[in-house]
């Protein structure tokens, strides 16, 4: 974990400092003059060797201290704040109703595996997911915001429960139907690899039901992938689908994230992808916990 | 590496060869049916592009050739003549010569206006499938946006291909030390989120088709790296490359020339995979406006104008590009799924 974890710092680092534009040319804008410049690269510690800029660099993810936004002087560690609760707030009924609806599905369909309705889930799944993501917003916010009027088009409150309920519920429901199509394909595949093992013949052979032995042994034991699937798009949830966020004018830190990539606003998008490595490192360590958890066989190193 | 096994090999009597891998990969996939329409549908969209490239079809997409959002040929001319120029005002114009400033020199300005020529364009009302909003032809622009899409993700896919195939082959073949540092490698490409990674490279590299190429390359070859060096380490030791040690071929030839050809069909499916993935991508880094320059179309830059157009009811552009994505990407993956059936039948 540390070395991977040094790895991201060196690999943000140097991307930046050799494949970057110049930090002082961007902050001084068109209109600065050599001094201005200069002064610049002064205060930022760009003179100095570049061993002594990786520290600074390491100092900064150390103790959170970001400075400000090159655009809008906003504290780095103030943007993180202010833009994750609009982020989560989407993004975990997101992932909630995703898997809740997303599991009972893909074991329905693989309980009547092989039959016409089975193949016909799959093909639909199929051109479903080939549709772009961007389609559906589309059409969704002009179908249910503006032709139809039942949600608002965009906007964001001060209040959770307003959002909650009034502004993130098209969002989520989109969202969590465009979702649906590819995690049920994915969990299908998971526990028709687990209906092709021994034990599940066994239990046939012991004579339980259908339905125990799906809901019972295959559910259980296919929980492992699932679990690793939910590892793999958790991080995902803090940086948050910058798209629903753009669409909606949801003040979240996917929009925030792209806002800095526009205005090269560096900071932040250094302190974001260090920061969601890190996040991401942990969250695979929880699962892996988990593992032990769900499947007592499991040992951990 | 042991022992030196002097056995001379003697030319043995050629057998009746069987079919080679992909021999016998396109016997089965010929009797796959699905697979057979979807090879036709990418090929039918790989002529369009060639024929697009060369410039036959869609070269004058950005020629303004219809009246701004003219509807598609199938639903006729739009009767709403609201959009036409405010009436001229009845009666005789009052002369304002001796007030006008710039009356002494309107002669000599309509002798220079005469010096040129204009020609009267005539525009059409209505285009095979619609106008955007400058009477730009739909259907050339949804072509000449499928060359570069496909384009883009064609050769992003390449691009990562090269990079987690070499980098794959290093690591599984290797080993060791090597194999140690392209892990950790791995390990840290992997742990930014995909999207950010992305967004990072963009960030840095600034905007451009090439870019493009460039940044999803570089995000998206991890997973070919894996599974080429799974392949790689599961090789590694098979008798025929022991045999070629024993003759003495090179470390690089064993790499390339004999375990490659080995591992190609993984490959290739990998390849079909990720070209379907930075296809959509692409769309959406040209809607974020990341992905290719103004003067560009892609399938990405129609969905957004298709985003304010909708709101008017020019629904084409949307339906134009989302029609040629889906059924390119659709008829792309179901052949994937046969190339994979027919490449490694094991995996039934």
């Amino acid at each position: 974990m540390v070395p991977t974890l040094a790895g991201v710092i060196l690999l943000v680092f140097f991307l930046f400092k050799y494949f970057g534009g110049d930090p002082a040319e961007i902050l001084g804008g068109l209109l600065a003059t050599p001094e201005q410049i200069e002064s610049i690269r002064e205060q930022l510690g760009l003179n100095r060797p570049v061993w002594q800029q990786l520290w600074i660099f390491v100092q900064q993810i150390a103790t959170f201290d970001w400075g400000r936004s090159w655009a809008t002087s906003e504290a780095v560690s103030h943007i993180f704040a202010t833009r994750l609760p609009a982020t989560l707030t989407v993004m975990i009924p997101i992932l909630v109703l995703e898997i809740a609806l997303a599991i009972p599905l893909a074991l329905g369909v693989a309980y009547v595996r092989g039959t016409l309705t089975d193949r016909g889930i799959m093909v639909l799944t199929t051109v479903a997911l080939s549709i772009s993501f961007l389609v559906y917003i589309i059409v969704g916010q002009w179908l249910f915001g503006f032709y139809l009027g039942w949600f608002p088009v965009q906007g964001w409150s001060d209040s959770f429960l307003v959002n909650l309920s009034r502004y993130a519920v098209l969002p989520i429901v989109l969202a969590v139907l465009v979702g649906l199509a590819p995690q049920t394909r994915l969990y299908r595949s998971f526990f028709l690899d687990e209906i092709g093992h021994d034990y599940v013949r066994t239990a046939r052979a012991k004579g339980l039901s259908e339905q125990r032995i799906m809901l019972k042994h295959v559910l259980r034991n296919a929980m492992i992938p699932i679990l690793t699937n939910v590892a793999v798009v958790l991080p995902g949830v803090f940086i948050g689908s910058f798209l629903i966020e753009v669409f909606f004018s949801i003040p979240g830190l996917g929009r925030e994230v792209l806002l800095a990539v526009n205005r090269s606003d560096y900071p932040v998008i250094q302190a974001v992808t260090v920061y969601l490595a890190a996040l991401t490192m942990v969250i695979n360590l929880l699962a892996d916990v988990l593992y032990k958890v769900v499947d007592p066989r499991v040992v951990l190193k | 590496m042991s022992a030196v096994i002097p056995a001379p090999q003697l030319p043995a009597p050629a057998p009746a060869r069987s079919p080679g891998v992909w021999r016998a990969a396109w016997q089965r996939l010929r009797h796959d049916r699905v697979g057979m329409a979807c090879l036709m549908i990418v090929g039918a969209f790989a002529v369009l592009i060639l024929i697009a490239t060369l410039g036959l079809i869609a070269a004058d997409w950005q020629r303004e050739v219809g009246l701004p959002y003219a509807p598609p040929a199938f639903v006729g001319p739009d009767r709403d003549e609201a959009q036409q120029a405010i009436a001229a005002p009845k009666g005789p114009p009052v002369d304002l010569s001796d007030v006008d400033p710039l009356a002494p020199r309107y002669a000599e300005w309509r002798e220079r206006a005469a010096r040129f020529q204009t020609a009267e364009t005539v525009k059409s009302p209505t285009l095979p499938f619609g106008g955007d909003r400058l009477g730009r032809d739909v259907l050339a622009k949804a072509i000449k946006g499928a060359q570069i899409s496909i384009f883009v993700g064609v050769f992003a896919a390449l691009l990562a291909t090269l990079i987690g195939t070499v980098l794959g082959a290093l690591g599984g073949y290797v080993g060791g030390k090597v194999g140690d540092f392209l892990e950790w490698v791995y390990n840290v490409f992997t742990s930014i989120p995909d999207i950010l990674l992305i967004f990072a490279f963009a960030a840095v590299f600034g905007r451009g088709i090439e870019t493009v190429i460039l940044i999803l390359g570089l995000a998206g070859w991890t997973g070919m790296y894996r599974q080429v060096r799974a392949e790689y380490i599961k090789h590694r030791t098979r008798e025929y490359v022991r045999a070629a040690e024993a003759i003495g071929v090179s470390h690089r030839a064993r790499m390339f020339v004999h375990i490659l050809p080995n591992v190609s069909h993984v490959i290739l499916v990998r390849l079909s995979l990720l070209v379907v993935g930075f296809i959509k991508a692409e769309v959406i880094l040209s809607f974020l406006g990341l992905g290719v320059p103004v003067d560009q179309v892609s399938w990405g830059t129609m969905l957004a104008e298709a985003n304010v157009e909708l709101v008017l009811g020019k629904w084409w552009q949307l339906a134009a590009a989302t029609a040629f994505m889906a059924t390119f990407v659709t008829a792309f993956s179901l052949l994937t799924d046969a190339l994979r059936d027919a490449l490694d039948p094991k995996l039934r």
